[in-house]
This record gives structure tokens, sequence and C-alpha cells, in this order.
């Protein structure tokens, strides 16, 4: 492989994308022994349970909401987004570092990301159902989301396309079916795959549906080559606007503390920040309790890491862009904003905000960090949390104090809010647990792509 | 109806190398009813077998163009037509708030039109096909090369071609039923 090459003559010896002396047979075997062959561990039964128990607290939480109203959470005027539009922001920025390791690091050529693609993905679409819950449970009349879409109806009313929650509707539902098309395109060849290692008929039945009689033709493999180089071309631009157009839900406004140009490119960084620390979260426990090290090496952790730590500083400029801005701008309103940051009732939560996203982190800069997996997997906790504080403040200390010191309120989450978060994380967490048993976790045909002998030597 | 129905003949091989030299060889000899299969994708493979451009992106072109202007024009007729609504006397043809809808929609259409547009080139989905008949086909996605000569070429001739696949050196050579 020239990348490897490249790097032993740099002098430099990092560890490899794969690990030396696998061959076509054992990477399929490895993974797809997983989906197959693999008993039920108890382990995965009991991972499996917990979160399932922790899916009927949404169920009982959300149906609870549909009963009363969103009178049972915390929201009130001023603060008329609490935790579901906190819990949103979050979800969906997380979901944005799947589609960057399968699209964007694809363009660039970066041929580690074909072990993790796979796995980043399914968070990915796993975490757009979560975030994609909140808004709609937080319209208050959910069954009536279909308002939302253009339709003909005999009311004759229509979209106001001038609303950055019109844009979002756009955007989110737009990136939930991309990232499922491009996700289930990724896996028809595996599904083949599994289609043919698989020896009870039921199952081979059913990955063959799914597989749609793959045949591995060098015609299909054109066309599917071009199909997927030009879904990642589609999917880089398309995951760049939806925390553009989220961070425009707040831009557009006049809220001190939202009316900012900055949002955008601070939102995308934001979101890719917190979504590779969930990226490590999942595949430092996966890749020791599934034997995976081979294809998730060293390599793939410390490349996050610094992915992490460079748009973990994008994010720092952010803060800092705000806190000047405060300043600049001479504006009271804005300068109280920050004034009530650092000194108001939610001071502790800013200040744990800048230890979490910006202090901890730095050390991300020492070596040891970016390759011992269970430091690793103590920083993207501490990154996850700090990120949903930043929605927070965002959301909430945006909120309670803005002009008119008449109408300043103070928020409070019930312990509706919590249970609804709790269930999404649940939710994601079951989600993950049946996608590693039912799926091949990684993309099996491209790491074949990764083996030096799959290149074809020039004659 | 004596003859025995053929769809083709099979040859296996064990390396990406040795099914493209084996394929631009029987490209070379005149065969053009023909297919290479392989566990990824190889693009010397399908260089060899003379598949030179896909419409896959031609296809994706014309889906964005139309999610463009169906994006636009939507948004256009809401806020012109179907429902105006006066918001401070601003216009109602107010363009630059329609590009974020009609950019994404620009993105749906063409995702969708690249991948029903792929899988409807390629035929997929298509639970049966004959190759599916030879027992050692199911390799094919993990770890072996096959190269399939169709009978309905012209140049097929049941002996010659035989002959002409062993020349090549594969590894087993077995008949495709039909």
């Amino acid at each position: 492989m020239t990348q490897l090459l490249e790097e032993v003559e740099s002098g430099r010896k990092r560890a490899p994308v794969i690990e030396p002396g696998h061959s076509f047979n054992t990477v399929t075997k490895k993974i797809s022994d997983i989906v197959l062959l693999r008993p039920l561990s108890i382990g995965w039964i009991a991972g499996l349970l917990l979160c399932f128990g922790l899916v009927n607290l949404l169920l009982v939480a959300v149906g609870y909401l549909f009963l009363k109203g969103t009178g049972i959470w915390g929201i009130t005027i001023p603060i008329g987004w609490g935790f579901a539009i906190v819990n949103f922001v979050w979800w969906i920025g997380i979901g944005h570092a799947g589609t960057l390791i399968s699209a964007i690091l694809m363009l660039l050529r970066q041929t580690w990301r074909n072990s993790i693609n796979r796995f980043a993905e399914a968070m990915t679409l796993f975490a757009v159902a979560c975030a994609g819950m909140f808004p709609l449970i937080h319209t208050g009349r959910p069954w009536l989301a279909y308002w939302m879409f253009p339709y003909p109806n005999t009311m004759g009313v229509w979209p106001q396309f001038r609303s950055p929650l019109i844009w979002d509707v756009f955007a989110v539902s737009t990136y939930a079916t991309t990232s499922l098309l491009f996700w289930f395109v990724g896996l028809i060849p595996d599904l083949a795959t599994l289609r043919d290692r698989a020896s009870n008929i039921w199952v081979k039945r059913a990955y063959g549906a799914l597989a749609m009689g793959w045949r591995g033709s060098a015609r299909h493999w054109s066309r599917y080559e071009t199909a997927y180089l030009l879904l990642a071309g589609l999917a880089t631009p398309l995951v760049l606007s939806v925390h553009t157009v989220v961070s425009f839900d707040f831009a557009i406004g006049i809220v001190p503390g939202w009316h900012t140009t900055i949002f955008p490119p601070y939102f995308v960084a934001g979101a890719i920040y917190s979504g590779f620390a969930m990226v490590l979260m999942l595949a430092i426990p996966i890749r020791s309790i599934y034997g995976l090290k081979d294809f998730i090496t060293e390599r793939h952790l410390e490349n996050s890491a610094k992915v992490m730590l460079g748009t973990g500083l994008i994010v720092a400029y952010g803060y800092a862009m705000e806190a000047f801005m405060g300043w600049y701008s001479g504006n009271r309103y804005d300068s109280f904003l920050l004034w009530n940051r650092l000194h108001g009732p939610y001071a502790f939560w800013y200040y744990s905000l800048l230890i979490c996203n910006i202090g901890i982190p730095q050390v991300l800069w020492i070596r040891k960090f970016r390759t011992q997996p269970v430091l690793l997997f103590l920083v993207s906790t501490v990154i996850l949390v700090g990120m949903w504080l930043e929605r927070f403040i965002i959301v909430v200390v945006s909120l309670h104090r803005d002009f008119l010191n008449s109408s300043w309120g103070m928020y409070y989450p019930t312990k509706w809010d919590w249970f609804t978060y709790a269930g999404t994380l649940g939710l994601f967490m079951f989600c993950m647990f049946l996608f590693m048993r039912l799926l091949p976790s990684i993309s099996i045909f491209e790491l074949r792509t990764l083996l030096p002998e799959s290149k074809v030597k020039a004659e | 109806m004596n003859e025995p129905a053929i769809y083709g003949l099979m040859a296996e091989f064990d390396t990406p190398d040795e099914i493209v030299a084996a394929a631009k060889r029987t490209h070379a000899a005149g065969y053009r009813n023909i297919d290479a299969y392989s566990p990824f994708p190889i693009e010397e493979l399908w260089e060899a077998i003379g598949f030179h451009h896909n419409r896959v992106a031609l296809v994706v072109l014309i889906g964005g163009i139309l999610g463009c202007m169906s994006g636009y024009a939507l948004q256009y007729w809401v806020a012109n037509i179907a429902y105006p609504i006066n918001v401070g006397g601003r216009p109602f043809h107010s363009w630059p708030s329609f590009i974020i809808v009609t950019f994404e929609l620009t993105i749906l259409f063409s995702v969708l039109s690249a991948v029903f547009g792929m899988l409807a080139l390629n035929g997929l989905p298509m639970p049966y096909h004959p190759v599916f008949n030879v027992d050692r086909f199911s390799r094919v996605t993990e770890d072996k090369f096959f190269l399939v000569i169709f009978s309905s070429d012209t140049k097929y001739n049941d002996g010659e071609t035989r002959a002409f696949l062993q020349s090549l050196g594969p590894k087993s050579i077995e008949e495709v039923p039909s």
C-alpha cells in the first residue's frame, strides 16, 4: 500500500490501518461470523434489555406527553425551547460525524475510514431518528406534523417557506433520507456476502432479499462506484448545510446570543466534534468486545482524536468570538449576555462547558491520550457532556433574560424532560445493539480493497 | 430440445491480477458478450471487459436539475400564487429565503436518482440469475473472481470457447446452466 510505504519512508512509524496477515477470506470471515456464528452473550442480552427498558421509559414519557401536552415539561415563557431543542441539536450534531466519515473522508481519499464508516453511518441514522423526534413532540400536536409538508389540502394552507423552521423540516428529512440510502447502498455487497455464507435457509433468504440479487458483476460495480462517489459528493454539502440550517433556527431570530453570523461554521464544527466523540465511545468497546482490533486500530483512534482536537479548537474560537463580540459590539444586550453567562444563575454550567469543551480536551495534544483507549473514552465522554451543555447554554441562557427584565425567568427541567432524554439514549443504544448483531458492522468489501493483494499490478 | 441449454461458460480465478489479465485477453479475442464478477470493485476489470461508460452520472445530473427547478417552482408558486402572505410589506418573491429549500431538494432528487438510477441500470432487484446455479459462484462475495462468456455471444462455440478459457489458466471451468 502506497500510503503505508510513504509513512515508513517518512521515518514515522504509525499503527497500520489494518493489521498485516489478513486475506480476503479472513476479513470476510471475521466480520460476517459476528453476525452469523457468534452465540448470544449474556452481556449483549443484558445490554439490550437495559436499553429496551429505556425505550419503554421513552414510550411512557411520550405517551404521557400526548395525553397532557407540553405542560409536563419545564418549558414556560420566556424559555419556550427547553430540553426538546437542546436534545434535538445535540443528537443531530452527533449524527454529523457519520456522514463526515463516510462522505467527506471518502472524497479526501482517507482510506482508513473504510473500517469505521459502516457503524458510524448506523450511528448517524439512529441519532437522526432520535433528533427528529424532539421537534416533532415539541410541536405539542405531533399528529398534525404533516402540515409542515407542502401538500394540497382542503384548508388551502401552505407552509411558510421564509421560516427557518420549515427549512429545518426539509434539511433534516433530506438528511435522514440520504443517510439511510447511503448506508443501504454501502450494505448491498455485504448483504450478498452474508447471503452466500449463511447456512440457515431463512437467514439466507432474509439477507438475499435485502441484497436484491447482487452478484458482483463488473458492470454493476462500475455503476455502483459512480453512484457511491456521487452520493459522497452530494452528502458532503448536505451535511454542512444541515447544521447550518439548524443554526439558522437560532441565528435568524433577534435574541442576543443567537443573532450572530458565526453560528453556521461554529455549529458544524461542534457537530463534528461531538460526533467523533460518540464514534470513539462506540468504537472503543466494539473493537475490544468483538475482537476487531485488527481493523479498528490505534491509527483510527488517533486520527479521530486529531479530528476532535481540530474541531474543538474551532469551537473554542467560536466561544472566544461570541465573548469578543459581546464586548466589541458595544451593544448593551450583547454585553449583558456575556455578563450573564459569566455571572448569572447558569454561570456554573457555562464554566463547566468551558472546562469540558476547551479545557480537558487539550490533553489530546499528548500522544498517549490519543492512543490509549480508556483515556480516549473518558475524554470523549467529557466532550459529549460539554457539547450538550453548549446547546443548553445557547438555548436556555439566551432566552431566560432577554431585552426586558420584566419578562425574565428561569428554566427548571422536570422529570419528564429527563425521562424523554434518557429514553432517546436508550433508543439509540437499543438500535446499536441490534445493528451489531444483525448487520456487518464493518464494511467488508471496502476492507478487501485495503488489502495489498486487491491492487492490480500494472503490466 | 436434446441439446442441454447452456447460459455460458464460467472460469474461476484466484487473484485480481489473473482475472484482469484474462478479461483483457477475452475481450481482445473478440468476445463481447462477457461479464466478470469480483468480491470488490476493480476499475481495471470493467475497463478490461470493454465497459467504459456508465450513465449513472447523467441520471444524477438530470435528477438534480429537476430537484432544483421543482424546489424553486414550488416555493415561488406557494408564496406568490397559492398562498401569498404579506409580511410587513416585504416582496412575495423573496428569493433569498427560497435558496435553502431549493438546495435541499436538489440534493434529495440527486440522491434518489443516484440510488434508484444505479439499481435500475443494474437491473436490480433480480433475485434469480443463471450464474447463481454454479455452486462455486457463492465465493464471488468472498474471495474468488469469475469470468463468464455467455452462450449468446456471436463468437461462442462450445468446444472452442472452452479451449480458449482453458488457455487463460483458470482454476476451474464450469458450465452455467440456464
